[in-house]
């Protein structure tokens, strides 16, 4: 009796656990694997420990290369759709003009467009321009698919920013540049992170566009795409959980500064 | 700008500087939005039509292609490539399914029960997309094997001869089957549905609950008359954002499944880029994009949150 | 007999800790049926919590809750016959007016509601407003759904928290009348928790009035407020002047009393704390029940009254009265309230002045307490928020 009551009290806790489990158990598999030593080509049976990988991350050939062309697109693809993004975003909210409804469905429809049909189209448009495939157009690629997260992400911050703020900021002699600079931005800047985060996790994760506008340029998930089908081997598990443990540290540096930050206003 | 802070000397009511010091800026929305919208017309827009376009040609590679208003191959599409699309439609509506009677618990979880831990669950929901999501699609190859812990187990509880009955598995076997693609599916785009399931929940008014408490609501009844239809806006947004991009999705399909379970992205992806017949690739893009807007605007209509776009 | 107190609510040893913090210290008091109770406090005091265990909210960690004779301590919300009208209403926005009313006797499986919903709609005066939605109701109008919502359950006893804090100053006046009017109409036993005091005083026939956990006295209004026991109760209540003094002799039901160079005399009845000769105790008394007489006419001052001098430091016209602070040598800042029926023009800052009056008015307070407890100063939350 006292346990069922229990069980039905904490029956959400529970089912949400389960979840979380699902949610991690990839990246459990995927670090554990990075200690295998795998017989055949794939490495998706375990066979014994082994820090080979972890000693000589970049003993794969090519794969070292298609981290870094990843790394240098999702750079530029974060600079570009961030600083664009961000101009759109305070158009959007600080102006009234024409066309107001067009521009929201033009931000809206990239992020309600399966990823296969902008691929495809974008493609399309190369191929009839004869464009050459390969770093930029990738990199063209994903600075317009992140565009439209950049602007959904900051256009919150801005619309929950009071605009009196920047009205006392020239009411106390600061012209608009000034203002600009010395109050809106600042205020601005979380939106304008979060958004620069997560275009920079979308292009570097992307696969379907890249894989359509690609050329013979390989970033890291064509490339891990590649070993799929030919062998993968064990460093692709040493980048991932690298990846993972560099993130996750991350965020709780991130969320450490920003506490202190909080106590000392406090 | 100086003229204008410096001004209120006496009153000259000659010179009328009445005009605003705003009128310079009132081309500046239109400079803000230039080169962001201008790339999205070029790069989003423009590729619509000429994919459009493309979709009524006809040729072949080495002659080139003309537009010929060749609507038939938008027929032909349909009429041969119509398992694919039905199956896109299943497997995306059963993995968004799940990911809303998986979801919601942990939505849950974090916004009422979680506490102090609430910030941790929080970056595990978020952390697993820093790992490239091929990576740890593949884990699913490892984690499903036909000789793994996770089969076996199927095996002998006989849930398999369940799904074998029910066609979801063949032969014993999880891997390259639809239980398979439906389950990477899930796994996928599981965080799309936490994130705005746990906005909408966090935003609920904890004391409506105790209000609903007080008012003979039992637990399960507030779930279901308050909690529930309060996150209503959440559960749209999450729908969506999980079924149009399982819908279109490939990589599970094709690492997780077999020939046998090939979606429309699959297709669209074959014949792009290894078979080279773009009129037939565009149309089959062409009629997905626009059976996902269909849907899309029924859904939202049908659920009254236009407001939410 | 279990129909006459089926509606008192009484609370045995009920605490509440929070880890190594004491929200509410074990406590025993009883509401009798049909009365409207008040829970008086600064906010933090426990007199929510308290409110929130009767309510089944908050799971207390000793004691019992009785209503009538049912032991309900360990009855989830949803099964007690008890309903609350929430600080800021809790409507949820789901919901029309007419489905937020109907919500409980829905719950409870009654199928014709339309005519009890209406009926109470039309006791709160909402009738024409049943199908809007809360947002597109005003605070006051809210405020009565809220009230109509836990009402037309019939409960046992109906909790209030804070109901009128979201309202400005004269609605909060109309709707304590309109509260007490449906209370008298109704006659189920109202507990009302606030930090207003006039509101307490105005509507509650009790008011237990609470402090750091505890209750610090249980009375009627003009009980509290004429004889105080403690000096949050006399700081808390209105203004109270407070003297410390020593205690002379005593002959027969008086105190005579020693403060400054002075004699005072205070009713044995009044006194809470024990006076033996030589011990201290604080006197006090209330501003509106002193005399202002000017120095020079200090003569005419009947016998018997208590009296001190001093010095006016400031004075304050407020239209029915003027409130003056009184320098003295007994206690720097003396309130006195007068009326004002014939001023005297004399009275203005820097007059020399004798305080006096009646000795029944007198109250005498244990010594041995902060002499400021209660003083109303800047709340400490909102000193937070600004």
């Amino acid at each position: 009796m006292g346990f069922v009551n229990w069980f039905k009290r904490h029956l959400v806790v529970l089912a949400g656990l389960v979840t979380l489990g699902y949610l991690l158990l990839p990246n459990i598999v995927v670090t554990v694997f990075s200690f295998n030593k795998p017989k055949g080509r794939f490495n998706y049976e375990w066979q014994q420990f082994s820090l080979d990988a972890w000693k000589d991350p970049c003993g794969v050939a090519d794969m070292c290369g298609s981290l870094s062309v990843s790394l240098q697109i999702a750079v530029w693809a974060t600079i570009g759709a961030t600083v664009l993004g961000t101009m759109i975003a305070f158009a959007l909210v600080r102006y009234r003009f024409r066309a107001r409804g067009a521009v929201n469905s033009l931000i809206f429809l990239p992020m309600a467009m399966p990823e296969v049909v902008m691929a495809a189209s974008l493609l399309t448009l190369f191929l009839n321009m004869g464009a050459q495939l390969g770093f930029w157009t990738i990199l063209i690629a994903h600075i317009m698919f992140c565009l439209s997260f950049v602007v959904t992400a900051v256009k919150a911050r801005v619309m929950s920013m009071d605009p009196r703020l920047e009205q006392a900021a020239q009411d106390l002699y600061a012209g608009p540049l000034q203002t600009f600079l010395r109050v809106t931005l600042p205020i601005a800047a979380p939106g304008i992170a979060a958004g620069a985060l997560l275009a920079f996790a979308l292009s570097f994760d992307d696969f379907i566009i890249t894989n359509f506008n690609a050329g013979s340029t390989v970033t890291f998930p064509m490339f891990v795409w590649g070993s799929a089908q030919r062998g993968t081997p064990v460093q692709i598990n040493v980048i991932g959980t690298t990846m993972f443990v560099l993130a996750v540290l991350f965020v709780l540096l991130s969320m450490a500064v920003g506490n202190r930050r909080n106590r000392r206003k406090a | 700008m100086a003229a204008v802070t410096e001004a209120p000397a006496p009153p000259a009511p000659t010179t009328p500087a009445t005009k605003p010091p705003r009128r310079r800026g009132r081309f500046t929305p239109y400079w803000l939005l230039l080169p962001g919208i201008l790339w999205l017309l070029v790069f989003f827009a423009l590729p619509m039509i000429y994919q459009g376009s493309t979709s009524v040609q006809t040729g072949s590679l080495e002659q080139g292609y003309k537009v010929t208003w060749h609507f038939a191959t938008y027929w032909d599409a349909l009429s041969t490539y119509w398992p694919q699309f039905l199956r896109s439609v299943l497997y995306a509506a059963a993995a968004t399914l799940l990911c809303l009677v998986l979801g919601y618990p942990l939505a849950y979880l974090i916004a009422f029960r979680a506490g102090r831990w609430r910030n941790l669950v929080m970056i595990l929901v978020i952390a697993p997309f820093f790992t490239s999501f091929l990576i740890r699609t593949l884990a699913w190859k490892t984690i499903l094997a036909d000789n793994g812990p996770v089969v076996g187990a199927l095996n002998t509880l006989h849930v398999l001869d369940v799904t074998n009955w029910l066609g979801w598995t063949a032969g014993d076997r999880v891997l390259a089957t639809p239980l398979a693609v439906v389950c990477g599916l899930t796994y996928n785009f599981l965080p799309f549905m936490i994130l705005p399931l746990y906005t909408s929940l966090e935003r609920i008014d904890g004391r409506l609950h105790e209000a609903a408490g007080d008012l003979y609501a039992t637990p399960f009844t507030t779930f279901r008359k308050v909690t529930f239809p309060l996150s209503m806006p959440g559960v749209v947004s999450g729908t969506l954002l999980t079924f149009i991009p399982a819908a279109g999705d490939y990589v599970n399909a094709d690492l997780l499944g077999s020939t046998d379970t090939r979606m429309v992205g699959n297709v669209i992806q074959t014949q792009f880029l290894r078979i080279l017949d773009y009129p037939t690739a565009a149309a089959l893009s062409f009629i997905l994009m626009a059976a996902i807007l269909a849907m899309v605007t029924f859904y939202i209509r049908r659920s009254g949150t236009e407001d939410l776009v | 007999m279990t129909t006459d107190n089926s509606g008192d609510v009484r609370l045995s040893g009920i605490g509440k800790t929070y880890g190594s913090f004491t929200a509410v210290h074990p406590l025993d008091l009883t509401v009798p049926q049909g009365s409207f109770f008040a829970l008086l406090g600064a906010s933090g005091c426990g007199k929510t919590t308290t409110l929130r265990m009767i309510a089944g909210l908050e799971e207390p960690s000793s004691g019992t809750v009785h209503l009538g004779d049912q032991d309900v301590t360990r009855l989830p919300p949803y099964k007690r016959p008890v309903n609350t009208v929430f600080q800021s209403y809790a409507l949820f926005p789901h919901l029309d007016i007419f489905e937020n009313v109907a919500f409980g006797l829905r719950r409870r499986g009654i199928k014709s509601v339309k005519k009890q919903v209406e009926d109470m709609l039309d006791l709160v005066q909402l009738g024409e407003q049943a199908r809007k939605k809360p947002h597109q109701l005003s605070g006051g109008q809210q405020q009565r759904v809220a009230v109509a919502r836990a009402l037309i359950n019939h409960p046992k006893v109906l909790l209030l928290d804070e109901p009128l804090g979201a309202l400005d100053l004269k609605l909060r006046r109309q709707m304590q009348l309109e509260l007490k009017r449906i209370q008298t109409e109704v006659g189920i036993t109202f507990i009302h928790v606030t930090h207003d005091q006039e509101e307490a005083m105005t509507m509650a026939d009790t008011v237990a009035v609470m402090n750091a956990g505890r209750v610090e006295q249980l009375g009627s209004p003009t009980d509290l407020y004429e004889n105080p026991q403690t000096t949050f109760v006399a700081n808390f209540l209105g203004t109270s002047n407070l003297i410390e003094a020593e205690v002379d002799s005593r002959s027969g039901d008086r105190i005579s009393l020693k403060a400054g160079g002075g004699k005072l005399t205070l009713p044995e009845a009044r006194c809470s704390a024990s006076a033996t000769a030589g011990g201290k105790i604080l006197v006090g008394v209330r501003p509106e029940k002193i005399s202002l007489t000017h120095a020079d006419d200090a003569g005419d001052i009947p016998e018997g009254r208590n009296r001190i001098s001093g010095r006016i430091a400031d004075s304050s016209f407020i239209g029915v009265s003027t409130q003056y602070v009184v320098d003295s040598p007994v206690c720097p800042e003396f309130e006195v309230y007068a009326q004002n029926i014939d001023r005297d023009p004399r009275l203005v800052p820097g007059a020399e002045v004798v305080l006096h009056w009646n000795p029944a008015h007198t109250f005498g307070l244990d010594a041995a307490q902060d002499i400021d407890a209660g003083v109303e100063t800047v709340q400490p939350e909102e000193g937070v928020a600004a």
